[in-house]
């Protein structure tokens, strides 16, 4: 926070060393992506520079909102998200393919982004809702799951395997600080352990290999391995300093697939090495843990689970994208927030950042009042 | 569960609780996130350095110039040649089909190559060139490259082509080269080299045996690509290096003089320096021309050689096997001294031997023979008697170290090096007792007896000198030691004095070299195929040429003071003093006096009607005839 007598108060309030940080983890990606499009802000570049600076005003301007404001969206904003889920199904099932937009006009909307922030905020509502003592009860449990599971279905269905995996971590997330028993996590964790090798066993050629593919991607170098073997290949040979702005081969004769969107970390660490991906972890690392304190500093549960569900869905598209292209799990197409070109990332993001915000500065206010 | 009242208080301490399991878990995933990176960046950056590298950078092989193979004087026997061909880079073409139909016009394209190139085209990659045309010839070449800028992905380029000087005379000397097939390709690790249009490999002879040598490193063109396989950018080329020249011991011009004395027979001779081994001729006639294996050999060329009764496709001075017929006899002198016979002792040659109730015969009656006489008449009753009091142990030693059954080392793939029988022998091969008419038989080197004639030019060098002289053929090999054998010296003075006395007086008597103060000691021999009707005997000419005895002859000069050794078979030349001798004569000639020796080939050409090279068209041109073919065009110069 800025403290001067020149600049104006509303404006020294914001989070400045939070926004400083946003704006240079875009910035760098805007340098990776201008790097990407072979030393041209064209397409990728001026495209996610503009829609970065609107939806850091939206945030920004989100910042003012108040958190009885916020609890009073929750269960609409979800609630609509989920008929929109409904109708890109719908929508689907007519033009009998898979959809994930919805199509209005100039916006195409993504209502499973939508969904991120959202499950975060009902599912905070809900447990609020929820007195103390009832909390290891039944009742407290079979509402929030199915208000994740059936967006998570649908989401599954589209099929975004990735949004899906992302949506179930960020409820579960939230469920989970809640103080929700622990056998609601240990049991099905347990039983996915149990279960993987046998199902492994039961599973048809093809499909073990993808699983063979996944944990060995160099068995397959031209086929479904391809991505991580060319992922592994350009971040391995950055070395530490990297190979030099506008230098990455990997990228810039196209042996990395989607260079710019899921594997735009890649084209970075290429061109970076190891020196560029630490820090943009670090400054990752900083933003989450920025959120994290909103969170522990949050005087009401609403605020409390809203704002640590809010930081852990910045942190799973992080660790998801990075471990993806890493080679440390399977691909499942979830972009790096902020860097990878796409609005729908920024958007889910920024908005995350915007709630978080808001909460962030009513803890401020309050504490002055008091 | 429902024991415990939970509270409020209760509630914030799991929820601090947790949030510090969760923090802790996010730094945890942060730093398994950082590790890896720098195991991937620091720990693995070579190998990932490695194949992007590999990546980024591709070689567009330049092939290098195949190295020479020459003779021991520097004449060549295997060069390159300047050829054109006309490739395609299907990068650069604009649009195929019209591309190929006027290629196909100016150049006289087959169906058949229109659909290789067609097929070939749409399964390449970007930039590597796709072969047209190999040996184009150059009015061809010429019309293609004055229209090169209407002919976009069109490259016209000098290249080379193997040429053998010697055509056909060398064919099974120096094998042939040819594009690389799918195995030779999988064999070398997909060798991206092997691809290129107009690389040839060896794939027989020396070409083959010597291929690492010849070949050379290959250069290259690197060039950045995309992984569309589209060229970024040229990179500093990477010099290809030829191949290394190999210089062989042959003599190209005695090499030549021999395969064409040899006629039309089918036939292999081997002559030897004795001094140091050299291999200074080995022709195997007839042959194939391997100049046109190098364009590429036709299915019908194919056919005919390989349903040729002299066999072209074989290499005889060391893949073919014959009885050794009476040339292996000084070698049964040799071994009889050693056990003791006494030379002056005579045997009484009546024209037949019986044993048991079978009944051996000599061509003659010789009458009372000593082993002086037995030798210069090849008088075959004195060794069956004097080889059967010895026995057969005794025998086969001696005429192994002679170089009979004696495997060299010679850069050549499928030799064999055929039997010098003997009673262990018998049990292991054909599980039956050694008999006293297996020695009758070997003693005039038929029965199991089978050798090569390199064989038997390594046995007439060997008698020459009474050393054990290995046959060399790569120049830059050492000489190899010549060991003493163990032989007695005056032994060897009477067998050599026997031998010129075949050439002087003997058998082979017709065959003396036409030179004043040099004489040849030799032997004659006659290998029967098959097993001789009464009729038959005596008689070399009327048989059925596959029936016809081989004849054979082996030589060395000067008899006094050795310096050269000579081997020949000749497959079913009749008698050996006959066919087999004077051709060793007019070739040991050509080492004393080039002019006399090429008279003499010349009247002998005369005789069969004309050059080896009007010979082998005529004989070309009849095969196609009877085979309802049409003639073949004249040779484009």
């Amino acid at each position: 926070m800025i403290t001067s007598a020149i600049i104006p108060r509303p404006l020294a309030r914001l989070p400045w060393r939070l926004i400083f940080l946003i704006t240079g983890i875009a910035m760098f990606g805007l340098i990776v992506l201008y790097s990407a499009a072979g030393g041209s802000v064209r397409p990728w570049a001026i495209k996610q520079g503009i829609v970065f600076i609107g939806f850091l005003g939206i945030s920004i301007g989100m910042s003012w909102m108040k958190e009885s404001t916020i609890k009073a969206i929750a269960f609409p904003l979800y609630g609509a998200t989920l008929v929109m889920l409904i109708g890109v199904e719908a929508l689907g099932f007519v033009s009998k393919g898979a959809q994930r937009w919805l199509d209005l006009g100039p916006i195409r909307l993504q209502p499973s982004e939508f969904m991120k922030p959202a499950i975060v905020l009902t599912l905070a509502r809900f447990y609020e809702l929820v007195p103390a003592g009832e909390i290891r009860k039944w009742r407290a449990i079979w509402p929030a799951m199915a208000l994740l599971g059936v967006p998570a279905f649908l989401i599954l269905v589209q099929p975004d395997l990735g949004t899906c995996i992302m949506v179930l971590l960020c409820g579960v997330t939230v469920m989970f600080l809640a103080g929700l028993p622990w056998w609601i996590f240990a049991g099905p964790a347990a039983a996915i352990a149990v279960a993987a090798p046998i199902v492994y066993s039961m599973m048809h050629g093809y499909q073990r290999k993808r699983i063979d593919v996944f944990l060995d991607p160099e068995s397959d170098p031209l086929g479904a391995g391809y991505h991580i073997a060319q992922s592994k290949i350009a971040i391995g040979s950055g070395g530490i300093w990297g190979k030099g702005f506008l230098h990455g081969s990997q990228s810039h004769l196209q042996y990395l697939p989607e260079g710019h969107t899921d594997f735009v970390f890649a084209t970075m660490a290429e061109e970076w090495g190891l020196v560029g991906g630490v820090i943009l972890i670090l400054a990752f690392a900083s933003v989450i843990s920025w959120g994290m304190r909103v969170s522990q500093n949050g005087r009401t549960r609403f605020a409390q689970l809203s704002a640590a569900g809010l930081s852990a869905t910045i942190f799973f598209y992080v660790s998801i994208n990075l471990m993806m292209v890493m080679g440390l799990a399977p691909v499942v197409g979830v972009p790096l927030p902020l860097v990878s070109f796409g609005g729908s990332a920024v958007m889910t993001v920024m908005l995350c950042i915007g709630l978080l915000m808001a909460l962030e500065r009513q803890q401020r206010t309050v504490s002055r009042v008091i | 569960m429902k024991h415990m009242r939970i509270t409020t208080a209760h509630q914030s301490i799991t929820f601090s609780r947790r949030m510090m399991l969760l923090n802790g878990a996010q730094a945890a995933v942060g730093g398994i996130l950082v590790g890896r990176m720098g195991w991937l960046a620091i720990a693995q950056n070579q190998k990932y350095q490695l194949l992007s590298e590999s990546n980024r950078v591709q070689l567009i092989p330049v092939p290098p110039r195949r190295g020479w193979i020459i003779d021991r004087n520097g004449k060549p026997i295997a060069i390159n040649k300047a050829s054109f061909r006309v490739d395609l880079i299907p990068q650069q073409i604009v649009n195929g089909p019209e591309v190929i139909a006027r290629l196909q016009a100016l150049m006289d394209l087959a169906p058949d190559d229109v659909e290789r190139i067609t097929r070939e085209l749409a399964a390449s990659r970007g930039f590597q060139p796709v072969s047209v045309a190999d040996n184009v010839p150059y009015e061809q070449y010429a019309a293609i490259t004055v229209r090169l800028p209407d002919l976009p992905g069109v490259a016209a380029s000098q290249g080379f082509t193997r040429f053998y000087p010697g055509g056909s005379t060398v064919g099974q000397l120096v094998g042939y080269v040819g594009p690389a097939s799918a195995t030779e390709y999988e064999k070398e690790n997909k060798n991206p080299l092997l691809l290129i249009p107009g690389v040839k490999i060896g794939k027989e002879g020396l070409e083959k045996t010597l291929e690492s040598t010849l070949r050379g490193e290959p250069g290259g063109q690197r060039v950045e690509v995309t992984a569309h396989g589209k060229l970024v950018k040229e990179l500093d080329p990477k010099p290809d290096r030829s191949g290394g020249t190999v210089q062989l011991t042959i003599d190209s011009d005695l090499h030549q003089f021999a395969a064409r004395r040899i006629g039309d027979q089918s036939c292999s001779i081997v002559v030897l320096d004795v001094t140091n081994g050299d291999i200074l001729a080995m022709p195997s006639m007839p042959s194939f021309d391997p100049n046109n294996f190098s364009d590429g050999i036709s299915q019908n060329e194919w056919k005919m050689l390989s349903q040729d009764d002299h066999l072209p496709l074989v290499d005889k001075a060391l893949e073919s096997l014959y009885p050794s017929g009476s040339t292996i006899k000084p070698s049964m002198a040799m071994a009889l001294l050693n056990a003791g016979i006494d030379r002056t002792q005579k045997v009484n040659c009546t024209g037949s031997y019986p044993l048991g109730n079978h009944v051996f015969h000599c061509d003659k009656h010789h009458g009372p023979v000593d082993m002086n006489r037995a030798i210069e008449v090849s008088c075959d009753i004195y060794f069956y008697e004097m080889c059967r009091r010895v026995g057969a142990e005794k025998l086969a030693p001696m005429v192994r170290s002679m170089g009979f059954g004696e495997k060299f080392d010679l850069p050549f793939d499928n030799q064999r090096y055929g039997t010098i029988p003997d009673p262990e022998w018998m049990k292991r091969k054909y599980h039956r007792e050694w008999q006293t008419y297996d020695t009758i038989n070997m003693s005039i080197g038929q029965g199991m007896v089978l050798i090569n004639p390199m064989q038997l030019a390594v046995m007439a060098s060997r008698l020459a000198t009474g050393r054990r002289v290995v046959p060399r053929l790569l120049k830059n090999r050492p000489v190899a030691r010549q060991q003493q054998l163990a032989v007695d010296q005056d032994h060897l003075n009477f067998i050599r004095q026997a031998m010129a006395g075949v050439v002087d007086h003997g058998t082979a008597a017709g065959a003396k070299l036409p030179l004043n103060g040099i004489q040849m000691a030799g032997k004659t021999g006659t290998a029967q195929t098959h097993r001789l009707a009464e009729n038959e005997r005596g008689n070399y000419t009327a048989a059925l040429w596959k029936l016809r005895d081989h004849s054979l002859f082996m030589a060395f000069v000067p008899f006094d003071n050795p310096k050269y050794a000579a081997g020949a078979i000749v497959e079913h030349g009749g008698f050996g003093a006959s066919v087999a001798a004077p051709l060793v004569r007019d070739t040991l000639l050509f080492l004393y006096d080039k002019q006399k020796a090429l008279a003499s080939l010349q009247a002998f050409e005369q005789s069969l009607g004309g050059s080896l090279e009007e010979r082998i068209a005529r004989k070309t041109a009849a095969w196609r005839s009877s085979n309802g073919l049409p003639p073949l065009p004249p040779k484009q110069a």
